[in-house]
Parts: structure tokens; C-alpha cells; sequence
């Protein structure tokens, strides 16, 4: 008896950490598809806010911030599809991704897809102000792309961002529409041999990677 | 039995589960004082609760949460909001006004009389960190940058910023607070000097053409506020190769980025240079620097840093020109320059919003000058009467300078800061005469200042400085009290109105020292108003102002020498000052124009009356462009500058009293610089290296350029005085390596 009493609060403690990671992998497993279909401003913004809201809420989660931080870089290159340029309309979006993927890291250190999203914010915040920024925010992308390729050779997005990046510079900066559709098939690739970890991990791309081969 | 227990305890876990399962509906608005807030996080806090409003600030979610809960607004630029909830089936609605958040950003700066080039988004940051480098007409000079703007004067003769009617000597220039003395090479007669440092040290620049911080003192019209770089992103390494100089330079960063160290050395020789571009003075030394400095900085802890910065330079040059005293015989002019600068800087929070700045800087200058005549055979000849010619001057400064300054930080962005600077100077000097008679002096002087000032935060749109300083000059054995006091406030978005009032007081130059009569500080009094808008990538400010000068120093001519007498000079400026900047409006140009129009009169020095001084042109424009070429990847800059035709005057002596023996105007001033920069590197993956090709083309159009006029001793014959050669080019190549880190990343986090 004294034994089943002491087992009780054990039994009592899996459990409900049992079930509060089952009511944040079903919160997650909401929003996470999302992440690959979003690509309005607004959306993308309510997305990060959502991600933002569980990542604050569970506090040792990497995976919330990590995709707080992805979305809201997204509504930063949303915003500069629309039309919108200069840095005073994407740096906030810039600022605000940067501020939650250092929390992420905190909670996850070397993480390739995290410096995924490194590299993402990096070009962002470069493209906003080049003639300024390029000296600092150029080699930032580019280091974190490579740190991405380093701690996980197999990471498909990796490729892909480096197979974006070829297609969308314009020639005369080393941007090579060829390469580009290489990395793509790359990509494409690691891709069909990428398992993530769980079905709330990171997935995407494969969508991107399909649009670009097409064009 | 256990699993029967867990079943029981299941059981009841579910039954509550159901109990709580009544969904509760929390919405509401969200506004600030005007208008409602889109994409606003509405947070149920510890919960996966909540919402984003939409474009009419509206949210609504449902919570199956029960009990007290916080519910939590954040938006960028506001304050956070907190309210606590009660959830207890009912629907709640929240309605929520949420304060804009005195930030750097969105608030008003006092900005009257200063223009910022800084990556900070502050409301004075005119200009961009790029624009020193990248401005056609500033061949690499920091100077030279702040010349296109409204207040300082083009004056190309001797070095310096003039502004709004002060002498090159009303300007002081500060590195991280400390005052820099030689901020610029050596003079040399007729030819504007150079600044010694790199653009490429600084972070940011402060350009203040008056009414400045009560932290600076000792300049009667401007300061200059530089500051230097912190830590840098990566090591690297980093070569210089021009048609007049060669150099080289590493950076090394810590494995932890918490420090870094530095060096660089470069050789500048002009003798290729005027081998090729015609000049004219004759030159049996053509000038030759050798310059290093060192530097490092500790991050010492989370929001302490330790800097360091030495500079070192060794340079001579000696030329001979056509005499105008005596026909057929030849100036020459040689000077010997060496020079140390060292600057320990360390900056901490000390908690409670409590900040301290500490700065020290040292400077070691060394000149020897040497003028005399010669013959047509190159030898050293006095024609009879003119031995004053023929002197030696051997000049030793050691100056040094410490500041210490507190800041607390009050509600949002109110701060008090009070601290004390100590200023020591000791100059040594001597004086050969032709006759090989030595004339030595030594002056040694201290000052002493305490200083407090406060910024005021009424509301986000209203914010005033008002700081007063008080000095004590040993030398001059007097003390004085100096308030300032500055307003702004904001008329919209981007918006603002400033005006700032200051009074300024400086040590009489050492050049007229020592003087057997008494002086005192001179004075100057600062009135300025301001208009600025900035927005979308345009900014446009007008200033008008009003300067005061009291108790300028008057000189007399004791034995051919000119010494200071009295305090009684006096004089004023005043002027209207505009500025416009477009990054927008023609696509891929960047352009900005400013004019100034400047009114001053003063009775100062050797001056027989009240005079508008040879340094003071009535107008002033300039125009810079500058236009990046994707597919070039080249940046096409271009300036021109203007000024009005500046008055000129010979002063002579006739025994008992200073008189104008000539006087008139020179030519209006033109120049159109041209600047191609190359960046072929520019958009390449994975880039390693830097490589920025500059050509600079000074006086494109060979105009002709007057800086005034020289006379011989006797007044009997008039020369003009021009540039060194008309026009100037320049090609030079600046290539930096980064040095690859990202193997130190990885390796740092598999052990």
C-alpha cells in the first residue's frame, strides 16, 4: 500500500504532463499545415501571433518560437511582394522574428533549421537597406545558411534556400537560373528521403520547391 | 491495483475535463487614442488562448479556460497592456486603449542645429553611416561629408569646419566624449590639411552646428561628436592599395564575440601623384605618411564595454615656391609632424537605470617647422629686410583629457546625466630667429568642468534638454557658467519643431598665448529654430538662427608679433539654412540639396572695424547625388558645391594702428566632383571578400578657383591663392576578408 501511495503522485505527474503535451502537439498539429499554404500578410501575421501564444504558454518548447519566428519573416517577404520597400516597412516584421528565433535557440542550440530561419531574417533585413546593410547582413545569411548545411547536410530546406537565392539574384551578382534549378532538384531529393521528427516538426518547402521547378 | 488507481484517477480527471468544457467567448476592440489596431496579439496569458484583431481592431476567441486569468495585449510601439478576466460561462468583452510607447523611435528629438549619420532610426539621423565614404566630394575625409550640409562653409585654403560664421578653431571634435586635439595633419600654408582618422572607425557622427549638450564645452560655434565602432561582426583582414597610398589591416574577434583586437598600417606617398597631376608648389620632399594605429575592445560584461583605440602617425613634406617679397628667390616651407593618439573608453550599467561613461585620451603632437628663402641656385639666401622669413619652429604638445559621466534613466526617456571633464594642455614651443636667437615658451593650463543636464519627456510629442555647465580655466584664472536649454515638439508623423538656446565659452587660442595682459573666455550666445519633416525616405529641415559673439580675443603688434590685448572684440551671425533629401521620387537616386545663407559681421583679432571675415560667404549651396547601378554594380556619385564670392582684405601695420590696405571679393566658388565606387562583389553567395574600386575625380570641369589672396610684405604685389593643382584624381582599391567562422561554430558546439 505504501508503495502504490507513493506511485500514485508519480503515476498522477506522467499524466498530466502526458496530457498537456497531447493538448500542445493538437494545438500545434492545427496550425503547423498552415505554414506551407499562408502567404497573405494578415494570415501570416495571426499565424506568428498564434504560434507566439503556445510558445509563451509552454515556455521550454522550441518548436513554437521556431515557427512564430518563420511566419513572421514570412509576412516580412509578403509585405515585400505586395510592393512595399525600405526597411521601415519590413523591419519591424524583421525585429519581431529576430526577437523570437533567439528565444528559440535558447531553448535549442545548433539547430540547422533554425539557422534556417537565421538566414531568412538576415536577407530580409538586408534587402530593406542593401547599399547599408550588405556588409553585415550579407555574410550573416550566408554564414547562417552554411552553419544550417553543417550541422544537417541532409536538410532539404537548405537547398532550397540556396537554389532561391541563385534564381532570384539577378545574373550579375552570381545569381545562375541553371544552379538554381539544380539545387531545386536537390532539394527535391533530400526531400523524398526527409522523415521530420514528428508530424508537428519542421515539413515544409516541398511546395516551394515544386513552384520553382515549374517556372 | 496500481492501474486501477490510474483508471479511477482517469475517470475523475475526465469528469472535470467536462465540467470545464463550456466554452466562454472573450472579444472586444483594441485602439489607441485615435484610431483602431490591426494584427495586435490578444493573449489569455498561460494559455493557448487568443486572438489577432482585424483591420477594425476588433477580436473575439473562445477560452474552454476557467477562473481569474490575465489577458494580455502586445503591439509594437505600444505599451503592454495587462487586465485580469474572470471566466465564468458568461461571454466578456474587453474594450482596450493601449499608450504608444515613448520609444527612440516614435518620440520627438531635440534636434535643432544637429545632423546624425548613424544606424540609429532617431528622428536627426539625415544621413546614413555610407554617405562619409560615398559622398563625391569628400575624397574620403569625414569633413568633407559634413561640408555638403547646411552651416559649414567651403573654404578650401586651410582645413577645418567654418561654421555659420566661426573660425575652424569654434569647431572641437570629440571620439567616444573625449576631445580630440590635431584632429587634422599639421598646417601648412595655403593647403587645407586632411583628418587623420578613418571614416571607417565610427559608427555614428554628430554633426552640431550649434546649441549642443551642456557634456561639451570649449567650442564656440560647433562639435563634432564622433563615435567609434564596437565590437565587429567577424575577423577580417583587410588591404588598401591606391595611386597614393598602400595599407593593411587585421581585426580579430574572440571565439565568444566578447572581444576583439586590431591593427593597421598604411604608407601614403604623393609622389606618383604629382608626378602626374601637376602642382604648384616645387616639392624636395614630397609629402609622405607613415600611419598606425591598434585597437581593442572587451565586452566586459552583458552591457559593460571596454574600448581602446591608438593612432600613431609619422609624416614631412617641404616645397618651395616663387617668392612674391623678392623676385627671383624662393619660399620654402618644411614641417616634420609626429603624432600619438590613445583613447580608453569604458561604458556600464550599473542597475537601477544608473549608467556610467568613462573616458580618458591622451595626444603626444610633435612639429617642426622650418621657413626661410632661396636663391636661384636652390641655397639658403636672406635678401636684405625680409629675415623675418627665416625662422624655426619646434612645437610639443602633450594634451590630455578625462570625462566622467553618470545617466540615470528616468520614466521612458527622461534621463538626468551630471558628470565632470578635466582638460590639460601643456604646450611647448620654440622660436628660432634668423639669427639663430632662441625663443622659448611653455604654457601649461588646466580646466576643469562639471555638467548636468536633463531630458525631459512631457509626452511622446513634447520634450526638452536643459543642462547647464560650468568651467574653470587656470590659465585665464576665471571661471564661467554656461546654460542650454532646447525644445521640441512634435506636429504629427515625422513632424517636429525644435529651438534651442545656448550659451558657449572658449579659451582664447593658444597661438596668441602667452599675452602679458589679461583676457577672459570668449562667448558666444545660440538662438535656433527648426523645421523638420521626415518621412517615407524624404526628410526636409529649415533653420534659422542667431549667433552672439562677446569678448572675442583683440591682438596688437608687440616687435612684429602678434599678441592678444583685450577681450573687446565682438561680432554676430545670423542666416537661414535648408535641407532636402529624396530617396524616393526618382527611382534608384538618392539626392540631397542645401543651402545656406549666412549674415555675419565681426571685429576680432588684428580687424580694423567690424567686418564680414574672409572665411564668411553669403551663400553656400551644395548638391550631392548618388545613383547605384544594378547592373553595373557601381555607385555613381557626383557634388557640386557653391559658394558666393567670400571677402578678402589686407590688414597692414602702420606703426600704431591696424589698417585696410586692400580689400575686395573673390570669385564665386564652383566644384563638381565625380566618384565611380565598384563593387563587384556585391550580391555574390557566400562572398568572403569585399573589393570596393573607387575613382574620384575633384574639379571635373577644371573650373578655376580662388581661395583669396596673398601680399608681399610691403603690400606692393598681390597673389591669388588657388588649390594645388586644379583638378585631382584619385584611383584606389579596398578589399576586406572576412575570416571564416562558421567551422568555430560548429566545432564550439560539439565539445
Amino acid at each position: 500500500m505504501k508503495k502504490l501511495l507513493l506511485l500514485m503522485p508519480l503515476s498522477l505527474l506522467t499524466f498530466v504532463s502526458f496530457a498537456q503535451s497531447e493538448k500542445y502537439v493538437k494545438a500545434m498539429e492545427k496550425l503547423v499545415p498552415s505554414v506551407d499554404t499562408v502567404w497573405n500578410v494578415d494570415q501570416l501575421k495571426e499565424l506568428s501571433n498564434s504560434f507566439e501564444r503556445i510558445a509563451d504558454a509552454e515556455k521550454t518548447q522550441w518548436l513554437p518560437y521556431y515557427y512564430a519566428a518563420l511566419t513572421r519573416v514570412n509576412a516580412g517577404y509578403a509585405i515585400m511582394m505586395s510592393g512595399a520597400t525600405g526597411a521601415d516597412k519590413t523591419d519591424p516584421e524583421g525585429n519581431k522574428a529576430q526577437e523570437l528565433i533567439t528565444k528559440a535557440e535558447t531553448l535549442s542550440k545548433d539547430n540547422s533549421e533554425i539557422f534556417i530561419v537565421k538566414k531568412l531574417i538576415a536577407t530580409l533585413m538586408m534587402v530593406g537597406d542593401p547599399m547599408n546593410r550588405y556588409m553585415t547582413y550579407g555574410p550573416a545569411a550566408s554564414e547562417a545558411l552554411e552553419t544550417a548545411k553543417k550541422l544537417n547536410p541532409e536538410n532539404p530546406r537548405v537547398y532550397l534556400q540556396e537554389g532561391a537565392d541563385k534564381i532570384n539574384t539577378p545574373e550579375q551578382y552570381g545569381g545562375n537560373k541553371e544552379e538554381g534549378k539544380k539545387l531545386m532538384e536537390e532539394a527535391k531529393k533530400k526531400f523524398e528521403t526527409f522523415k521530420p521528427e514528428s508530424n508537428i516538426h519542421p515539413n515544409w518547402g516541398r511546395g516551394q520547391v515544386q513552384y520553382y521547378l515549374s517556372r | 491495483m496500481s492501474t486501477f488507481k490510474t483508471g479511477l484517477l482517469l475517470l475523475l480527471l475526465t469528469g472535470s475535463t467536462i465540467l470545464v468544457n463550456a466554452q466562454v467567448t472573450v472579444s472586444g476592440k483594441v485602439m489607441d487614442r485615435k484610431k483602431p489596431l490591426a494584427g495586435v496579439n490578444v493573449v489569455l496569458k498561460d494559455s493557448y488562448d487568443g486572438a489577432t484583431t482585424d483591420s477594425s481592431g476588433k477580436f473575439s476567441f473562445k477560452t474552454t479556460e476557467k477562473g481569474e486569468f490575465i489577458l494580455a495585449v502586445t503591439s509594437v510601439g505600444y505599451k503592454p497592456f495587462e487586465q485580469k478576466i474572470k471566466l465564468e460561462g458568461a461571454p466578456v468583452t474587453v474594450d482596450i486603449i493601449l499608450k504608444e510607447e515613448v520609444t527612440e523611435l516614435s518620440a520627438v528629438i531635440v534636434s535643432a542645429g544637429t545632423f546624425e549619420a548613424s544606424d540609429r532610426k532617431k528622428a536627426v539621423a539625415v544621413l546614413d553611416p555610407i554617405d562619409i565614404v560615398t559622398t563625391a566630394s569628400a575624397n574620403g575625409d569625414i569633413t568633407g561629408a559634413l561640408k555638403t550640409l547646411p552651416g559649414a562653409q567651403q573654404v578650401g585654403e586651410s582645413e577645418g569646419l567654418f561654421v555659420r560664421g566661426g573660425t575652424a578653431a569654434e569647431t572641437k571634435t570629440f571620439i567616444d566624449g573625449t576631445l580630440v586635439n590635431n584632429f587634422f595633419y599639421s598646417s601648412v600654408p595655403n593647403i587645407a590639411q586632411f583628418g587623420r582618422f578613418s571614416p571607417f572607425i565610427f559608427k555614428g557622427t554628430v554633426f552640431s552646428t550649434g546649441g549642443y549638450s551642456a557634456l561639451y564645452g570649449q567650442a564656440l560655434s560647433s562639435a563634432l561628436i564622433l563615435e567609434s565602432i564596437d565590437l565587429p561582426d567577424r575577423s577580417s583582414a583587410n588591404l588598401s592599395l591606391s595611386v597614393l597610398n598602400w595599407g593593411g589591416g587585421y581585426q580579430h574577434l574572440a571565439k565568444n564575440k566578447k572581444s576583439s583586437w586590431g591593427a593597421s598600417y598604411s604608407y601614403t606617398d604623393l609622389w606618383l601623384a604629382f608626378k602626374v597631376i601637376k602642382q604648384k608648389q616645387d616639392y624636395s620632399k614630397v609629402p609622405a605618411y607613415h600611419n598606425a594605429d591598434a585597437n581593442f575592445r572587451i565586452k566586459t560584461s552583458n552591457t559593460g564595454m571596454l574600448k581602446y583605440y591608438g593612432y600613431f602617425s609619422s609624416n614631412r613634406l617641404a616645397f618651395t615656391t616663387n617668392s612674391i617679397d623678392s623676385l627671383g628667390y624662393k619660399d620654402r616651407f618644411s614641417i616634420g609632424n609626429t603624432n600619438h593618439y590613445h583613447n580608453l573608453n569604458w561604458r556600464e550599467s550599473l542597475g537601477k537605470r544608473w549608467k556610467v561613461t568613462a573616458g580618458i585620451s591622451y595626444t603626444n603632437n610633435k612639429d617642426d617647422i622650418s621657413s626661410g628663402m632661396q636663391d636661384a641656385n636652390e641655397n639658403d639666401a636672406i635678401p636684405g629686410g625680409l629675415e623675418f622669413k627665416k625662422f624655426d619652429v619646434d612645437t610639443r604638445g602633450n594634451y590630455f583629457n578625462a570625462k566622467l559621466v553618470f545617466e540615470k534613466r528616468l520614466k521612458g526617456l527622461s534621463a538626468i546625466r551630471f558628470g565632470h571633464e578635466y582638460n590639460y594642455t601643456h604646450d611647448k614651443l620654440v622660436y628660432t630667429s634668423y639669427n639663430n636667437q632662441q625663443y622659448p615658451s611653455s604654457i601649461k593650463g588646466n580646466i576643469h568642468s562639471v555638467f548636468a543636464e536633463s531630458d525631459i519627456y512631457i509626452t511622446n510629442g513634447l520634450a526638452a534638454k536643459i543642462g547647464t555647465r560650468f568651467e574653470y580655466s587656470s590659465l585665464l584664472d576665471k571661471t564661467n557658467f554656461a546654460p542650454r536649454a532646447s525644445l521640441a515638439y512634435k506636429l504629427g508623423k515625422g513632424e517636429q519643431v525644435s529651438v534651442a538656446y545656448g550659451v558657449f565659452y572658449q579659451n582664447p587660442e593658444r597661438r596668441y598665448l602667452p599675452s602679458p595682459n589679461e583676457l577672459t573666455f570668449m562667448k558666444a550666445t545660440h538662438y535656433i529654430a527648426q523645421y523638420q519633416k521626415v518621412v517615407n525616405q524624404q526628410s526636409f529641415r529649415a533653420e534659422i538662427f542667431y549667433k552672439k559673439y562677446d569678448d572675442l580675443v583683440k591682438t596688437g603688434n608687440s616687435n612684429g608679433q602678434e599678441t592678444a590685448l583685450n577681450n573687446n572684440g565682438y561680432g554676430d551671425a545670423k542666416g537661414i539654412e535648408f535641407f532636402w533629401r529624396d530617396k524616393k521620387n526618382i527611382k534608384g537616386v538618392d539626392y540631397w540639396i542645401s543651402y545656406s545663407y549666412l549674415d555675419t559681421k565681426r571685429d576680432f583679432l588684428n580687424f580694423p572695424s567690424a567686418i564680414t571675415p574672409n572665411f564668411a560667404a553669403k551663400h553656400t549651396s551644395s548638391l550631392v547625388i548618388k545613383k547605384f547601378v544594378q547592373k553595373w554594380k557601381m555607385n555613381l556619385n557626383t557634388a557640386y558645391n557653391f559658394a558666393s564670392g567670400r571677402p578678402y582684405y589686407h590688414i597692414g601695420f602702420d606703426g600704431s594702428n591696424y589698417k585696410f590696405n586692400d580689400r575686395g571679393t573673390i570669385p564665386d566658388y564652383h566644384n563638381v566632383s565625380f566618384a565611380i565606387n565598384y563593387l563587384p562583389f556585391i550580391g555574390k553567395q557566400n562572398a568572403r571578400s569585399f573589393t570596393v574600386w573607387v575613382l574620384q575625380v575633384s574639379n571635373i570641369f577644371n573650373i578655376k578657383q580662388t581661395y583669396g589672396y596673398q601680399y608681399s610684405y610691403n603690400g606692393y604685389r598681390k597673389e591669388a591663392i588657388v588649390p594645388t593643382s586644379r583638378m585631382f584624381v584619385y584611383i584606389g582599391c579596398f578589399i576586406s576578408f572576412g575570416v571564416d567562422r562558421s567551422d568555430d561554430v560548429i566545432n564550439n558546439s560539439l565539445n
